[in-house]
């Protein structure tokens, strides 16, 4: 396997659309730590920027490489490789490379000018984002033979999580705003990675004290360690159920 | 050396395979005939198990290849216009696929020489002609010293004179004991190499019989006269 992960790794990296993603990753850290006048306010916006920018170029081209790359799959199942091997091999290969690209772009940025608790955080999640957005798109990759159809799901998938999913929350508090439903909100918004990110790292800044009632119940839950932790959890999680789902569909495929 | 039992296939309603029963012995060299679209190429796909068939088992050895891989180091594939990654070049294609495997022995690097491929390496698999690839893609076939060849269409698009280089290394390595397995409509080159020929009509073996069978029982001794006369008798 650490043969395919490191001939996926060398790919990706002389690949000049990762090298343009990490540039434009760093100028925009670069510019908003220096920017903003308090380092509270530039983690609030780096916050946006990562979780607009990372889930969309993840996703693509994940989703782009890995149709791409179907020619090297199709040349390895023919031979004394594991496809179970070869599907880690290539997922470990593009996680890491879009890791490196990510720590080298934004990474380092981030823990220079917020070396505490929340930029340790923030860097996490970011890295979580990565990982999310790429086994999404091997799943898509697996789903869909047409490469149209692959990547339009990826792009779907990603306008559902960064934008039809807060309208369709905002929609539900609005109808249910008569019944106590925060401790419910906490729950729904595991099934976001973006918005579980979000709300973790939010919860730590000081404007969580301007959300009312349901910031406070929010803060009740993200505030403590156990709270976190979960958080973490159900992010991993969502790195690795779709990755799973799809080595299981490439096992049985068809080439 | 491969037995397939009773092996079906269905992709959608398209019954590709139908209750296929087949056995490969080594030393022979198989020509599998037949028209478009009869489930050749599904067949040597299923071998490799790069399509899994529904039904059926395949034995290679005596053993059953469901869940197995280690087998395929013992089977040297060449696939019909195949796609490689094209910003690799064709050194770093080869040195790769040696690189994957685990337990490499003897390399067989007659056609590297032979076909000259050594004077291309610097060339990306991306800008070389449908015929070069092929090229490539029988030296990898043939690279490893498999027991069993399968080579799906290996003459198309070649030049005369590099078909003739690879029959010879085919008819070369049937001496040799190997088990080889060809897919072609090319009938005269199946002439001089086939040992047996499997006709495939609609997914189903319409007969697997021994070249000598099949030249005592029509008094023919060219495979394109042998199925004119076999398909008017019927």
């Amino acid at each position: 396997m650490n043969k395919i992960v490191s001939y996926v790794l060398a790919d990706i990296i002389r690949n000049r659309m990762i090298l343009f993603y990490a540039i434009i990753l760093l100028a925009l850290s670069l510019s908003v730590f220096s920017l903003e006048d308090t380092a509270s306010k530039g983690v609030l916006s780096m916050l946006n920027l990562i979780l607009m920018i990372v889930p969309l170029f993840n996703i693509i081209f994940s989703t782009i490489y890995m149709y791409q790359g179907s020619e090297f799959i199709d040349l390895l199942v023919s031979q004394p490789i594991q496809r179970k091997t070869l599907w880690r091999g290539m997922f470990l290969g593009l996680i890491s490379s879009l890791g490196i690209a990510f720590l080298v772009g934004a990474g380092w940025v981030i823990v220079l000018f917020e070396p505490n608790y929340v930029g340790v955080l923030l860097l996490a999640c970011g890295l979580l984002l990565t990982f999310i957005f790429s086994a999404i798109a091997m799943l898509a990759a697996v789903l869909f033979v047409d490469k149209a159809k692959g990547i339009g799901f990826s792009v779907l998938i990603w306008l559902f999580y960064s934008i039809l999913f807060d309208g369709l929350i905002l929609f539900l508090v609005f109808q249910f705003s008569d019944y106590p439903i925060e401790r419910g909100m906490i729950l729904v918004s595991m099934l976001n990675p973006i918005d579980l990110a979000r709300i973790m790292i939010l919860m730590q800044l000081d404007v969580s004290a301007l959300m009312g009632y349901t910031g406070a119940i929010f803060k009740d839950f993200f505030g403590t360690q156990e709270g976190i932790l979960i958080s973490f959890s159900m992010l991993i999680l969502w790195a690795i159920i779709p990755f799973l789902v799809s080595a299981k569909k490439f096992r049985t495929k068809d080439l | 050396m491969i037995q397939v039992q009773h092996v079906s296939k269905r992709f959608g309603n398209f019954e590709v395979l139908k209750e296929i029963d087949l056995a490969f012995k080594p030393g022979t060299c198989v020509a599998l005939i037949g028209p478009n679209g009869s489930g050749k190429t599904t067949l040597l796909k299923s071998i490799l198990q790069m399509v899994q068939v529904d039904h059926g088992a395949i034995l290679f050895m005596g053993e059953s290849i469901l869940g197995q891989w280690e087998y395929r180091r013992f089977i040297g594939f060449m696939p019909q216009m195949t796609r490689y990654p094209e910003n690799m070049t064709v050194g770093a294609l080869i040195e790769m696929m040696i690189d994957m495997r685990e337990h490499v022995s003897i390399l067989d690097e007659e056609l590297i020489n032979s076909f000259h491929i050594r004077a291309i390496y610097h060339q990306r698999m991306g800008t070389l002609s449908g015929g070069t690839r092929q090229k490539v893609g029988a030296c990898l076939a043939f690279l490893f010293n498999p027991y069993v060849l399968i080579l799906d269409e290996p003459t198309a698009g070649l030049d005369p004179l590099s078909a003739e280089i690879l029959k010879q290394k085919i008819s070369q390595e049937k001496a040799n004991g190997k088990l080889i397995i060809i897919s072609s409509h090319v009938l005269s080159e199946l002439d001089e190499l086939a040992s047996d020929v499997v006709y495939m009509q609609e997914g189903s073996i319409l007969f697997q019989k021994t070249m000598a069978e099949l030249k005592l029982e029509t008094h023919e001794l060219k495979l394109s006269k042998i199925l004119e006369k076999k398909f008017r008798a019927r």
